[in-house]
């Protein structure tokens, strides 16, 4: 990660939704910037650490990132934080009572929904929040609203003296656009004003301070109902008027260029009284919002007849060429067969595992395991419940491998008495929420062997730092955790922690066959770093000798993306037993000399490649 | 409302196909244009599925290419050419990598890998220019030029001229790594050459 550089002036530039929002947070006049990285938000804080005059880091977990920028606005600096849907569940602790402090510096919570589920492990709705949180709510339709709508999310921060939700979706992160942007303005903050009625929420203090949330509502919708950012395009096609907001805009009006459209950018709390006026201008209303019919559900009970998920999907992304059906039969209009071509059926290509990456090794030994359950955790990682291993049992939320380890080791039967339970969990995940689970696990006695994947990196995300690392965001040097260390003062005997090299496979098979015998828990940290990050070395690569190569195929079952099947065959064994050959070759540009595939290879077909000019391949070549 | 431009372009991840992308609306900026880009590449660095769309014009508004709506598809993998054929507008034109990479489901025996797609895709009535990308890009000293020489390929079906692309390419690399600048300007001639060849082949 480059250190802070020089801004580019204000000008017209092609940039991100994350782009976007970044810039503005630094315009301004930001003094804290905090996040998880989580797709699809990552970009924001990466962006953000780039810009100088402002903190910017990398926090444990989202819960701890808004609570560094509501400590920020507690000494009246703008403050920001960001993550991934999924993320703010893990800061609602925070969110809740925030609301009730209300804040001091303008703060600004960017919150991105993975609606279509690009890269993540579920599709939920984020607007509830500023609902159940009573917070206002912004809703960008582009890069150049995202970047304009963070910079009024701080105006109306300070004006309401209440956190803002800046809620963004993959379709406007990750969507480039052009952007007029401006330059920073700085912003001293006001200093801390000891006042416990304020922040000390104990129920003595918390109670009187409840109305001020219904108050600042309502001075929320009022603004809400008179908001530029809340308009109506007239269209002369008057027999559907739609209500969106977000990307959904955009759609709808690339479709239904003719149709009037009442667009909300400050959708929480919703202006229900505008809306009444625009839904009287129609013969039929059709809300437009992707996931849950939240707006819809409120615009009926305050009586306006409305259509919204009787005609459209639930799930996933509402482009055009999902809207146009749905329009037409909801006119009762026949929907025309398409004219393009069917879509042709092609093999998946899920995400693989990189070549040499680490956890090829350990999914190599777990899959060459029998009666284990294999708890899974949130990262690369959760790859390995995919082919060739299926070595991966569960994914649920960060850190969870460790909680549902126990339970399922407390909770078996007879069913399972003879099953070992192990927990696999990657360095940054076990920091952001699994020590916690590892050390319920101790202190409740679980029988439980934990696999801690140190590869030195949010690997998932792009090779973040976190504490394991030991650099913060700009990659300068700070404090190191010592995982083994940690691992026993989380309550882990010192014999039960093995740290070990997972490119060492007989090492790695016997360390897990001996801990997964001993009733007790223990932790076996792998130790090679990601093979993504810039300090990777590759070693000589590997090619097979054709004439050695017996077609076992026990290489291929390691499952590295450089080794190919030339040529398959069957055998008849002696036995009568029918068996599959795969003959294979390696794709010496792509191979980087772990070794891995060297180790089950019976015949020693596997020899190092003669020393040639090296010719990178485009594939799984880091940038 | 002016007609839009569609470009869907399409490979696996770590191709180069959002930099490809990028390059070329870097190019329609130069110009002027409104442009808007998007795709979805949340895990595509792991050897995924990834695809770029680029709509430029007037005044973009949906970022996304419709299915049947992309003019022009710049396909860096032929059987992720085939996956997506049926976005390309019925009198679209697809400009193909005849190169393959085979996924470890391929290599498992799980799936197979389709015989020809670019038969294939010529077979639903598209028209498809197809060249060996990635061995032109060998030849002229590294595979990582590909990007560049599907570039060259797609330059003379552009809405602009062919010289207003090559140089959003090079200043790309001429601030970067100012002694690629030969070699990718080589590359995206080669681009250009191997489907005004194959295209003088077909007819």
């Amino acid at each position: 990660m480059p250190a802070t550089q020089t801004v580019p002036a204000a000008a017209r530039m092609f940039l991100s939704g994350n782009d976007a929002v970044a810039r503005a947070v630094w315009e301004a006049g930001t003094r804290v910037a905090a996040a998880y990285p989580g797709t699809p938000s990552t970009e924001i804080l990466e962006v953000l650490s780039r810009y100088a005059g402002l903190h910017t880091e990398w926090s444990v977990n989202e819960k701890v990132a808004m609570e560094v920028a509501l400590g920020a606005s507690m000494v009246g600096a703008r403050a920001f934080c960001a993550m991934k849907h999924v993320g703010l569940n893990v800061a609602s602790d925070a969110l809740m009572t925030m609301t009730v402090t209300g804040t001091e510096g303008g703060l600004v919570i960017a919150v991105a929904d993975d609606v279509g589920m690009s890269s993540s492990q579920n599709e939920q709705d984020s607007r509830y929040w500023g609902r159940f949180a009573h917070v206002p709510v912004l809703e960008p339709a582009d890069s150049q609203e995202a970047y304009a709508m963070t910079l009024a999310a701080f105006e109306l921060s300070e004006r309401l003296k209440s956190p803002v939700i800046l809620r963004l979706t993959t379709r406007i992160c990750h969507v480039k656009g052009v952007v007029q942007t401006g330059e920073r303005v700085e912003v001293e903050p006001k200093g801390f004003v000891k006042d416990p009625r304020h922040w000390v929420m104990v129920p003595g203090n918390a109670k009187p301070r409840l109305p001020s949330m219904f108050e600042r509502e309502a001075v929320a919708r009022a603004e809400a109902e008179a908001s530029p950012l809340n308009f109506r395009i007239e269209g002369s096609d008057r027999r559907i008027g739609f209500v969106t907001s977000g990307p959904t805009f955009m759609h709808v009006r690339d479709a239904f260029p003719d149709a009037p459209v009442f667009k909300l950018g400050l959708s929480c709390p919703p202006p229900l009284e505008s809306l009444r006026r625009f839904a009287a201008t129609v013969d039929t209303v059709l809300v437009v919002e992707e996931t849950e019919p939240l707006l819809e559900t409120e615009m009926k009970a305050a009586g306006i007849a409305c259509h919204g998920k009787d005609v459209l999907p639930r799930i996933g992304e509402l482009a055009p060429d999902v809207l146009e059906p749905a329009v037409r039969r909801l006119r009762g209009e026949a929907v025309p067969e398409p004219e393009h071509v069917p879509a042709q059926q092609v093999f998946p290509r899920p995400p693989t595992m990189c070549v040499a990456c680490p956890h090829l090794g350990v999914y190599y030994t777990l899959s060459q395991m029998r009666n284990v359950i294999i708890s899974g955790d949130i990262g690369c990682y959760t790859l390995g419940a995919g082919h060739p291993w299926n070595a991966l049992d569960t994914c649920i939320s960060m850190g969870a491998s460790m909680g549902t380890a126990l339970g399922m080791d407390k909770g078996r039967g007879k069913a399972d008495e003879n099953k070992k339970v192990v927990a696999v969990i990657g360095d940054s995940t076990f920091m952001h929420m699994g020590m916690q689970g590892l050390l319920d696990i101790t202190w409740n006695r679980g029988n439980v062997t934990v696999l801690l994947l140190d590869n030195r990196a949010v690997g998932m995300t792009g090779g973040q730092d976190n504490p394991g690392t030991g650099r913060d965001i700009h990659g300068e040097e700070t404090a190191r955790v010592d995982f083994a260390k940690l691992c026993e003062a989380l309550g882990v005997k010192k014999e039960r922690i093995h740290v070990l090299d997972p490119y060492e496979l007989p090492v790695l098979f016997k360390a897990l066959r001996e801990e997964t015998k001993i009733e007790e828990p223990s932790v076996i940290i792998t130790n090679r770093p990601c093979v993504l990050i810039d300090h990777y070395e590759p070693a000589t690569s590997y090619t097979v000798e054709e004439d050695r190569c017996t077609g076992c195929g026990n290489c291929v079952e390691v499952g590295c993306p450089a080794i190919h099947v030339t040529r398959r065959d069957k055998v008849v064994k002696a036995s009568g037993k029918e068996v599959d050959l795969s003959f294979v070759r390696i794709e010496t540009s792509a191979c980087t000399g772990c070794g891995l595939c060297v180790q089950p290879c019976a015949p020693e077909a596997i020899v190092h490649a003669r020393p040639v000019q090296s010719v990178q391949s485009v594939q799984f070549v880091r940038k | 409302m002016s007609k839009i431009t569609n470009i869907l372009v399409c490979g696996v991840g770590g191709q180069g196909v959002m930099t490809a992308t990028e390059i070329l609306a870097e190019a329609a900026i130069s110009l002027g244009f409104d442009v808007k880009k998007t795709e979805v590449a949340g895990m595509s660095q792991r050897g995924g599925v990834v695809t770029s769309h680029l709509r430029f014009g007037d005044v973009v508004l949906s970022p996304q290419i419709a299915p049947g709506e992309a003019d022009l598809m710049i396909g860096f993998e032929s059987a992720e050419a085939l996956r997506w054929s049926h976005m390309l507008r019925p009198d679209g034109v697809a400009l193909v990598n005849s190169g393959r990479i085979v996924p470890p489901v391929v290599n498992l025996g799980l799936f197979d890998y389709p015989e020809d797609p670019v038969s294939q895709m010529r077979a639903l009535g598209l028209t498809v220019h197809a060249f060996d990308a990635s061995s032109l890009a060998i030849e002229l000293g590294n595979i990582r030029l590909g990007n560049t020489v599907m570039l060259g390929a797609c330059a003379d079906r552009l809405p602009f001229p062919a010289e207003v692309l090559r140089d959003a390419v090079l200043a790309r690399f001429g601030t970067r790594k100012p002694q690629l600048v030969e070699a990718n300007r080589e590359a995206f001639e080669a681009g250009r050459r191997a489907v005004a060849g194959e295209a003088l082949a077909a007819s």
